[in-house]
């Protein structure tokens, strides 16, 4: 049982090497491009040339916020009805949740587009109702409701399982303890879901503060999230160092958040 | 109040999948229009299908999906063998915090960072032309990995240990039990875990944006530079067709893993 075979002993190294090439490594280019300039020579310049982009900071930051905080207030009622169905419809609406989930972004943010376009469905109902006629494409609602729309399932799925795992003798006790329906909600219930809260918050805030086709393709250019101004920061190569100094930036801002969030949560109970 | 959750429910999903419905509806319009449904007509899918430059997408698609979920799913199954078979907690601990790097990190660092490394990397070699099929490869392997590990992982700790201590007593080399025994037993997970990077690899946008050179294009890579002006309708049936794809792969792995249970549910009641 002790001797190591020929494969245990050398099973670890391909897998390994892998991950130092194409996971850490990486990261190290990502840092060494931050602080070098043109010619190679270490500089502070790209970092501290980012305060110019502090207003992309900020409506990225906002708009993101914005979004997570909508995708929760419908995200959490949602799993909650559906965590309340029978067994069989739930599984039903698992599914419904799921599939979305499946479809490329792209394609869900480009249907979401087709939904919302000038000549499309909505603005000719509206009309129809004998509404004004209405923009959606190119306004910050549209940015929104894109991030809204592509990451809710996200948010639903986690504070889902939470719920269904949680024992309803809890909620139960609290009741036969006095308290009413509300209380209940929000001193026993929310509590001990906020595991899934705060994944969901994650998995949802996350991709919203670095999406960058969402705001092109909704916002129709007239919004400049961080994602767009790193995506166009790497079209050209003079401006790879720029870039590569906003996306370090972004990531260990991005870290430090999750680190604080998982702070609230135990380790164990996230689900990813 | 059960009403009322049913209500909630039902339009909450209704505006979840409006929005891919009125494409899949209007792939099939006749006219080019977005809010009148004028006709049943396959004019777009026809049009589709003479556009030279989305067959060479989907070629590419295919062989990137393929090549890179394969590859994925052998150094997934090894990786998350030697996560499980670890004895160091912290090395343990260790590998597999940095194999779920690529899945905590936003798409967008994940895509700069493996393009900083293919042109730094061809920087010092001198290469001109560093972007392409390969960094495409490297790159998608690289994002599917997690999720291989994720769905082989779970697998290898709810196996039976004492099948393998059986198999190691009554004669077989480690190696033998690992092809006869504990690959069986994981089986189901690399499936889903195959399965799971194809169509990861297949929906993959913004990473390959990043590592992707303009003569070998994938299909969302096609979509994001056909629709950044005007409204094609040969778009909309491509789309509809890579949604109705991706359905049939996510319906034939659950059959699969359900057909899997229930043969695992007879043998169980044969004994």
């Amino acid at each position: 049982m002790k001797k190591k075979s020929f494969l245990s002993r050398v099973a670890d190294a391909p897998y390994l090497l892998w991950m130092i090439l194409f996971i850490v490594a990486p990261m190290l280019f990502v840092i060494y491009f931050a602080f070098t300039d043109r010619n190679g020579g270490f500089t502070f310049e790209n970092i501290t040339s980012l305060s110019s982009y502090s207003g992309t900071f900020v409506m990225s930051l906002s708009f993101s916020l914005i979004a997570t905080v909508i995708c929760l207030l419908i995200g959490y009622p949602l799993a909650y009805c559906m965590a309340k169905a029978s067994k069989k419809a739930r599984n039903i609406l698992l599914v419904l949740l799921m599939l979305p989930m499946w479809i490329s972004l792209l394609i869900r943010t480009y249907s979401l587009m087709a939904l919302l376009d000038n000549g499309g469905l909505v603005s000719s109902l509206l009309v129809k109702m004998g509404l004004p006629k209405l923009t959606f494409i190119g306004t910050e609602g549209a940015v929104i409701l894109g991030m809204i729309y592509d990451f809710l399932p996200y948010m639903v799925l986690p504070i889902y399982t939470s719920l269904v795992k949680l024992d309803v003798r809890y909620a139960e006790a609290a009741q036969d303890l006095g308290c009413n329906g509300p209380k209940t909600l929000f001193r026993v219930i929310l509590p001990l879901t906020m595991p899934g809260v705060v994944s969901g918050v994650t998995m949802v805030f996350v991709p919203s503060i670095s999406t960058f086709y969402i705001s092109q393709k909704l916002g129709g250019g007239s919004f400049d999230l961080i994602g767009d101004t790193i995506e166009r920061q790497f079209q050209n190569a003079v401006t790879y160092h720029t870039g590569a100094a906003i996306s370090l930036v972004m990531m260990i801002l991005i870290l430090l958040s999750l680190f604080v969030m998982n702070r609230f949560a135990d380790k164990e109970e996230i689900i990813v | 109040m059960k009403v009322l959750s049913k209500c909630y429910m039902a339009l909450v999903f209704l505006i979840l999948y409006a929005p891919i419905i009125v494409v899949i509806l209007f792939s099939f319009n006749q006219l080019g229009s977005l809010s009148q449904f004028t006709g049943f007509s396959l004019k777009w899918y026809r049009e589709l299908f003479r556009d030279g430059y989305a067959l060479d997408a989907l070629k590419n698609s295919l062989i990137l999906a393929a090549a890179s979920s394969v590859v994925a799913t052998v150094l997934g199954t090894l990786a998350a063998f030697c996560i499980f078979r670890a004895k160091n907690k912290y090395y343990r601990a260790a590998v597999e915090s940095v194999s779920n790097i690529p899945m905590m990190n936003p798409d967008i660092v994940t895509g700069v960072s493996m393009m900083l490394l293919f042109v730094g990397v061809a920087g010092i070699l001198k290469l001109t032309n560093a972007l392409g099929f390969w960094t495409m490869l490297l790159a998608h392997v690289t994002f599917n990995l997690p999720y291989v590990i994720l769905s082989v992982l779970p697998k290898f700790r709810q196996m039976d240990k004492s099948l393998s201590e059986a198999a190691l007593d009554l004669g077989c080399t480690p190696t033998q039990t690992f092809f006869k025994v504990e690959l069986p037993a994981v089986m189901p997970g690399i499936v889903s875990g195959l399965m799971m990077s194809f169509t990861l690899s297949l929906d993959d946008f913004v990473i390959s944006h990043f590592v992707s050179s303009p003569d070998f294009k994938t299909l969302p890579l096609y979509i994001y530079n056909q629709t950044a002006h005007e409204v094609k309708f040969s778009m909309y049936a491509l789309c509809t067709l890579m949604i109705v794809v991706i359905l049939v792969l996510l319906i034939s792995v659950n059959l699969f893993g359900s057909s899997d249970e229930r043969r695992k549910r007879k043998k169980g009641v044969a004994k």
